[in-house]
């Protein structure tokens, strides 16, 4: 029987500390903060080595911006259970921090009980969430390296920035945002779909969730390819990439005898870069379109042939009635219902 | 079809699981193995039904083509043809396609000396899929609870489903799912665009290989989960995306008849929240 035994260590090896290479890099700023230190539990799974850790001015202003952030949701949370603790734990799945209602627009300045914490605490959490990219891009050309990285979390960030910024501006408010809360954001994406006809008909949420499995996938090929020949050292990727050995000849041939292709030890980083990348890009492309675009996404898919023409029923009315949607709905954290239309 | 330089080494007999020798060759860069027989078989096969299902169907429209299962009427028993046979025929060639590659990367992974972790991974797949077109619904009566094989008729299907339990994103083997999808595509590009910005890095440095990866990671976020490490978390996590999706699926119906919103009922109503509990 095959014995899994790449899947954790059952020896460390210890070792002095890996430190950073010192000049010709330029290393402006900052101070080393955690670490280095071995962590014996951690090495059971990888790495055993925490830090040194980069502590410059963009980390230590992001740290604090996310940490004002969710100061502001954490406490309008528990305001909102009249600052009772044992209800604060018990509801603390369901509470949420909602954006400010339909007729604030996009005041920047509304009433801080009406979106105006919202909106707060949305400016604090992208400033530190771009920060943080800024830290990410900049530490990555102080150490000489391409910035891969902080590209993709550029891609992330487009998403982030879809939902709660460029697509409220298109449609004129603030309160279609998604609210801040574990429970509430899901009854968001749910009612988001429903309000707009099915998400599933929107083509660019067809490619994201394709993109999403497909990275899931290629995932547990590349991952697969790389424990299965751990024995030749294919863990060490760039070394292979700079000058393949027999790690990378027999994964390569792995894929070819099974599929008739296969990629290297440098392409499938890329094919793997670049369906990640793919999966929050197309995603905001998708719900950028919704309400700007394309205000009935079933509707859309029938008018272009790709959905099932129901036959409607005749109590419902085509059209929804003015003002229906304006009605707050408490117990689905404050988003609009739609579900009260029929007459 | 010519191979790679390094290939006519590592061409060497053995190490199939079944049929010896017989189907121990190559067609091209395909190896071939009796699982290499019966997955084209089977997979033509069920290609040929599919495409025969269209042809009887309404739309030779790509979107709009769809190969439902039986009416729930006919239970766990074999429908006629045209009112879900198709269907049946067709999971089981899925099934016998499935698994036939699966065993067949296992005797690639033999003859390579490579271990089975690729053939387990799809193996999760293979699960997620059985259990949707088969544990699911004979656990609930009747082939009719599978899915229909249509690219928008399986999207209805899923949404369907989703909504008959009211709000799906309340199941917690779905959100245990959906966390690990969106955590493996996460870190698929945080590994993806490491690796790369190590082999291509600014104009004029040099390569400095796995070291690099780690202290960059440590700089920015205190740890580096390490070369070998990044591969097992994500593919612990890509697989665990699978598994739970059978899970949230199965329990749904067999297990969980209401609305997934209420399955949260237990949570509120635990006695330490003390009678002035919040309702």
């Amino acid at each position: 029987m095959a014995r899994f035994h790449t899947l954790y260590t059952s020896i460390e090896v210890a070792a002095p500390f890996e430190m950073p290479p010192l000049p010709p890099l330029s290393r402006p700023g900052g101070h080393v903060l955690l670490g280095p230190r071995h962590s014996v539990w951690l090495g059971r799974l990888g790495e055993t080595q925490l830090g040194p850790t980069h502590m410059g001015i963009l980390a230590i202003v992001s740290l604090l911006c996310g940490f004002i952030a969710i100061e502001i949701i954490g406490l309008n949370m528990w305001a909102s259970v009249d600052w009772n603790l044992l209800r604060f734990i018990k509801m603390l799945p369901f509470l949420a921090l909602e954006p400010p209602s339909a007729k604030q627009g996009l005041s920047i300045l509304p009433p801080l009980h009406d979106g105006g914490w919202w909106l707060l605490a949305g400016f604090f959490l992208t400033a530190s969430i771009l920060l943080w990219w800024a830290r990410m891009y900049s530490r990555a050309v102080a150490l000489g390296m391409g910035t891969h990285v902080a590209w993709a979390f550029a891609s992330a960030i487009w998403l982030y920035l879809v939902l709660g910024f460029f697509r409220p501006i298109l449609v004129g408010s603030w309160s279609e945002a998604v609210p801040f809360g574990i429970v509430p954001h899901l009854n968001w994406t749910a009612t988001f779909s429903v309000r707009y006809g099915n998400l599933f008909y929107n083509p660019f949420h067809m490619l994201s969730i394709v993109f999403l499995y497909g990275s899931t996938m290629l995932f547990t090929m590349h991952a697969g390819t790389i424990l299965s020949t751990q024995r030749y050292g294919s863990e060490r990727e760039t070394r292979e990439i700079v000058d393949p050995g027999s790690a990378s000849e027999r994964g390569s041939l792995f894929w070819r005898w099974t599929m008739g292709f296969n990629a290297n030890f440098d392409s499938i980083h890329k094919w793997a870069y670049w369906f990640a990348l793919l999966t929050t890009l197309t995603g905001g492309i998708g719900i950028l379109m919704t309400g700007t675009v394309v205000d009935n996404w079933y509707l859309w898919g029938v008018e272009h042939g790709i959905a099932a023409d129901y036959t409607p029923l005749q109590q419902i009315p085509a059209h929804v009635p003015p003002g229906a949607l304006d009605v707050k709905a408490p117990h689905l954290g404050g988003v609009t219902a739609s579900g009260d239309t029929v007459p | 079809m010519s191979m790679m330089s390094f290939e006519q080494k590592y061409r060497v007999r053995g190490g199939t699981l079944a049929g010896g020798d017989t189907f121990d060759f190559w067609l091209g860069p395909f190896y071939v193995g009796l699982f290499g027989v019966t997955g084209a078989i089977s997979s033509l096969l069920g290609t040929l039904l599919i495409i025969y299902g269209a042809s009887i169907g309404p739309s030779w429209a790509l979107f709009k083509i769809s190969i439902n299962p039986p009416p729930i009427s006919y239970g766990l028993g074999f429908a006629p043809m045209r009112e879900g046979g198709l269907w049946q025929w067709i999971t089981l060639c899925a099934l016998v396609a499935f698994v036939s590659w699966a065993l067949r990367e296992v005797e690639i992974c033999r003859k390579l000396g490579m271990d089975l972790h690729i053939p387990l991974g799809f193996g999760a797949a293979i699960i997620a899929y059985f259990t949707l077109v088969v544990v699911r619904p004979v656990l609930l009566g009747a082939w009719g609870y599978g899915f229909p094989y249509g690219i928008m008729s399986h999207l209805d299907w899923v949404s369907n489903t989703g909504y008959q339990y009211l709000h799906f994103h309340y199941n917690p083997a779905h959100m245990i799912a959906v966390t690990c999808f969106f955590t493996t595509t996460f870190l698929l590009a945080m590994h993806a665009g490491e690796v790369l910005s190590i082999a291509h890095p600014q104009k004029g440095q040099p390569v400095r290989y796995e070291e690099q990866e780690s202290i960059y990671f440590r700089e920015t976020i205190v740890y580096s989960i390490g070369s070998l490490g990044i591969h097992r978390l994500g593919y612990f996590l890509a697989l665990n995306a699978g598994i739970w999706s059978a899970i949230c699926i199965v329990i749904s119906g067999p297990f969980w008849s209401r609305g997934w919103p209420y399955w949260f009922d237990w949570f509120l109503n635990i006695p330490i929240w003390g009678p002035s509990g919040f309702h």
